[in-house]
């Protein structure tokens, strides 16, 4: 318990209304999500969830016909306000996607791609970075000696850390994991279990996940999504263990979803 | 009975004799225009073999057969296709960049999407007024190399469009969605990863296009390239003639050994196209050695 109060307030969304056309999606969310800490989305498929941790970097923007009322603010800037430049945002909030998606170049070219659109030209530079970021997704060890090896010639979970590294070469202070571990093994999505705890010390981390034990597993808070709707928004712990709503308790104990 | 033992053989066995039918009728489709492509190889081997020598490539036209030779034709092609190459490369992808990547999708970018379609099936000849009225007479470009040039590459570039445009949305949503995510702007995205993911099938595409525009006679008969050049062009503004030109006018004159000529002027044509397909087949599987 103590810990929830420790936490200082990084995210804060208050009254989110999110349209696909016509099509209501997310219906006034608010919630507040703390600093270097883990905090797991979960809820049935078309629930919102990935809507909602995709209005957090703003990648709901390339999708034609999207509307939004309500506020969402980063410490303290609302992110949709003209002061804010998408690309600067994007920095900050780094994403993981379900699929990995390296590009299909070196494993180093993966890496410095971020840094280089930012602008770091300096080959120095870039390897310092190259091999900080490899080495906080814990695949320094394993690909240190082929960087200039195809991102292809990877394992599919070896794929999903340089994903991480690569979103953490430009230096975010958020990372989003959107179902990150569904398309990997039980073994590779351990080993980005064990990161994600490694990451957290960091990086505010937000991840959306279907699998129930792996938010309980990992994160320090749960958001139950139904609907569109938050459901119940609670420390982990609390909200496994003693659900406060009845629909909570029964996708919890699997009696829908 | 066991199982494996069916009553109904009977049924199986026309089924069986379906496929086989099929088969030999599939065959028998296939092998039509490929006899019919080996004959018009063949015929053009027995006639022009004799006459492929280094005279075809050194000497001018002549009236006569036995010191005639497609120098300015060869030479003629090849400038037009020098000039082609970038103008109709830069202005065939930056059109299907727009159109895939930066146009909204309204109604509008619907009816420019189907003209374009459209214009790919559009006869030669018809780009040949075209060129006449626009480059020959309106820009007072005269009948040039530059007024073939251009002329050519208003006829492939819906043709590079199209191609370049599948190139491009064939790759996938979520590479682009990685450079996004990364503080990438629209440009550094499509420059930086769509590009180099398409650019083999778009360079494919420009060559087979180029090829194409290298057989093309109509349009150019029509804005005027002679049939009778004997020199070089030595600025774009100069006259020329082109391969297919050249052969047309040997076809057209009642001796033999000029049809020799014609024969052999295809052989090149020919060369020249299987060379230009390879590099494009060589081309993507370089870069795809790169993915």
């Amino acid at each position: 318990m103590s810990t929830a109060t420790a936490l200082k307030t990084l995210i804060d969304i208050r009254d989110l209304d999110l349209y696909y056309g016509t099509y209501h999606a997310l219906k006034k969310v608010s919630m507040t999500i703390p600093e270097k800490a883990v905090t797991a989305f979960i809820g049935p498929s078309g629930c919102g969830k990935s809507t909602l941790l995709r209005t957090l970097n703003r990648m709901n923007d390339m999708i034609i016909g999207t509307r939004i009322e309500g506020k969402v603010e980063i410490a303290g800037t609302d992110i949709y306000s003209n002061e804010v430049d998408v690309e600067t945002l994007r920095k900050k909030v780094g994403m993981v996607f379900q699929q990995p998606n390296p590009f299909p170049k070196s494993i180093y070219d993966n890496i410095a791609y971020g840094p280089r659109l930012h602008g770091t030209r300096s080959k120095s530079q870039l390897d310092e970075i190259v091999e900080q970021s490899l080495k906080q997704a814990v695949l320094w060890d394993e690909v240190k000696d082929y960087l200039k090896r195809s991102a292809f010639s990877l394992s599919g979970g070896q794929q999903q850390r340089l994903c991480i590294a690569r979103a953490l070469a430009v230096n975010p202070d958020i990372l989003l994991m959107d179902e990150a571990t569904s398309a990997l093994d039980p073994i590779s999505t351990l080993k980005i279990e064990e990161l994600v705890q490694e990451l957290k010390h960091r990086y505010t981390i937000v991840m959306v996940t279907h699998n129930m034990h792996q938010a309980a597993r990992v994160s320090d808070q749960t958001v139950f999504f139904l609907n569109g709707e938050v459901v119940e928004f609670d420390n982990t712990e609390t909200l496994f263990s003693n659900p406060s709503d009845k629909r909570t308790e029964d996708y919890i104990t699997g009696r829908f979803g | 009975m066991s199982i494996l033992q069916d009553a109904n053989r009977k049924q199986i066995s026309n089924r069986r004799k379906v496929d086989m039918t099929l088969h030999i009728l599939f065959l028998i489709a296939t092998s039509i225009g490929i006899i019919a492509l080996m004959a018009l190889l063949i015929q053009i081997m027995m006639d022009g073999l004799s006459r492929l020598n280094l005279e075809l490539f050194t000497n001018y036209p002549s009236r006569m057969a036995a010191k005639a030779g497609m120098k300015s034709a060869i030479v003629g092609s090849i400038y037009m296709v020098l000039i082609m190459a970038p103008i109709s490369f830069i202005l065939g992808v930056g059109a299907a960049i727009y159109l895939e990547e930066y146009a909204k999708k309204s109604a509008f970018t619907r009816l420019i999407q189907l003209n374009i379609s459209t214009l790919a099936g559009v006869p030669s000849i018809v780009y040949g007024i075209l060129g006449l009225t626009i480059f020959v007479r309106g820009l007072a470009l005269e009948r040039s190399l530059l007024s073939g040039a251009l002329t050519m590459t208003l006829l492939v570039l819906p043709i590079i469009i199209v191609s370049a445009q599948e190139a491009i949305r064939a790759v996938p949503k979520a590479r682009r969605d990685a450079s996004f995510a990364l503080g990438a702007t629209k440009w550094q995205t499509v420059s930086r990863s769509v590009l180099p993911s398409a650019i083999s099938s778009i360079l494919t595409g420009v060559i087979l296009a180029l090829s194409r525009a290298i057989g093309e006679t109509a349009p150019l008969v029509m804005i005027g390239a002679l049939t009778f050049v004997a020199f070089l062009p030595e600025s774009i503004m100069d006259q020329f003639t082109v391969m297919p030109i050249q052969i047309f006018n040997w076809v057209s004159r009642p001796q033999l050994a000029f049809h020799e000529l014609a024969a052999a002027g295809i052989i090149v044509l020919l060369a020249l196209l299987i060379i230009m397909n390879i590099s494009a087949v060589m081309l993507r599987n370089k870069y795809q050695k790169n993915v």
